[in-house]
């Protein structure tokens, strides 16, 4: 069922207009894809992007925001489990991920990247969820350890998502019970890799497309 | 009071058998003497600590739910038990004695299902609100659909 959007008031409407945050969430949804402003930017990349010789400036521009996007790469602290113990040891001083430009930071609306380290369980699923549509695009879902990659040791479990990619789509797999801290930088390593790739399309290369 | 003692006492007020064994008094006891029991251990033998509540399901038996008290100052420990009967979920309630029972007992509904009459809030405590079934229940199919997660 299509659900219309609320007409726009001047102020816009505040909480207590929504019935619940759902509600809210759809009406801002509606208005980002009919806020014409939003597309400014994309839209005068295509123009150029059609222009003679006016490709050569985009597709240049776009390796310039993709090393950019992967040299900054703010993981929303978003720890679950034991795996989360070992993701704080990668962000400490002994491992420092902020030498790749990586800043645990607090709030999903700053955050580029979530680290799911740890099981998630059924409850926990739509928080996970809400966390995940609460960060800005361009995103991506790092997937650490057997628990959020399968289930892991719970799988059969009553209580547990067998796998966090039923939940939110997923970039890099990090296996391991807990993964190391080393195993944790190769993953994020691997992200930088698909973030250097990243189209505005929103298509993630796999390996195999490079070079 | 030592255990011997606790025995003898339990022998002699509710004529079932007791005896020590893994560190505990263990007595089991009909469903409709078990708030009786556990005001007679709070009061008289001084179990003022509630360690905890569970039940196990023998299938079609039913259910048998199983609670530990404690004497701090004693060291004496009380594992009472009773078996409900087949088919039988309604327990009395041990909220009225220990305010530790209250959780515990919550927990006991959420995983088993067992109602606990008299308890004052008896709804889910771990899983959430719109769970189907009762998970730690023989007859509960792990891959029971819970959409969209499972």
């Amino acid at each position: 069922m299509e659900v219309k959007p609320p007409v726009p008031q001047v102020p816009p409407p505040g909480w207590g207009d929504f019935k619940d945050l759902q509600e809210w969430e759809k009406y801002h949804q509606h208005r980002a894809l009919d806020d014409k402003t939003s597309n400014t930017l994309a839209s005068i990349a295509e123009a150029i992007h059609h222009m003679p010789g006016g490709w050569i400036v985009t597709t240049s521009t776009e390796k310039i925001f993709n090393w950019a996007r992967k040299s900054s790469i703010w993981p929303v602290t978003f720890g679950l489990a034991c795996c989360a113990i070992e993701m704080m040891a990668t962000f400490a001083s002994r491992f420092d991920v902020e030498r790749f430009g990586m800043v645990p930071w607090a709030s999903p609306r700053h955050s580029d990247l979530m680290i799911v380290s740890g099981t998630v369980t059924i409850k926990m699923a739509p928080m996970l969820k809400r966390i995940y549509d609460q960060m800005p695009d361009p995103k991506w879902v790092v997937s650490m350890g057997s628990c959020a990659n399968s289930g892991g040791p719970f799988r059969y479990g009553y209580h547990v998502v067998k796998g966090v990619d039923r939940v939110v789509p997923v970039d890099v797999y990090v296996p391991g019970c807990p993964p190391t801290p080393d195993s944790l930088m190769y993953g994020l390593l691997k992200l930088q890799e698909q973030v250097a790739e990243f189209q505005k399309t929103g298509a993630r290369p796999s390996p195999a497309d490079r070079d | 009071m030592t255990s011997d003692a606790a025995t003898g006492r339990i022998r002699e007020r509710f004529g079932v058998e007791a005896a020590l064994a893994d560190g505990a008094v263990q007595v089991s006891l009909p469903r409709e003497r078990w708030q009786e029991f556990g005001a007679f251990a709070k009061r008289e033998l001084g179990c003022v600590y509630f360690s905890w509540l569970t039940a196990v399901d023998w299938k079609e038996q039913g259910f048998e739910v199983l609670c530990r008290v404690e004497n701090l100052d004693t060291g004496l420990a009380v594992l009472m038990r009773t078996k409900l009967g087949a088919g039988e979920v309604r327990c009395p309630s041990l909220t009225g004695f220990w305010r530790g029972a209250d959780w515990m007992e919550r927990e006991c509904y959420d995983m088993f299902g067992v109602v606990f009459e008299g308890h004052p809030d008896l709804r889910r405590i771990l899983l959430s609100d719109d769970w189907e079934g009762y998970p730690l229940r023989k007859d509960y199919a792990v891959d029971t659909p819970f959409t969209p997660y499972r």
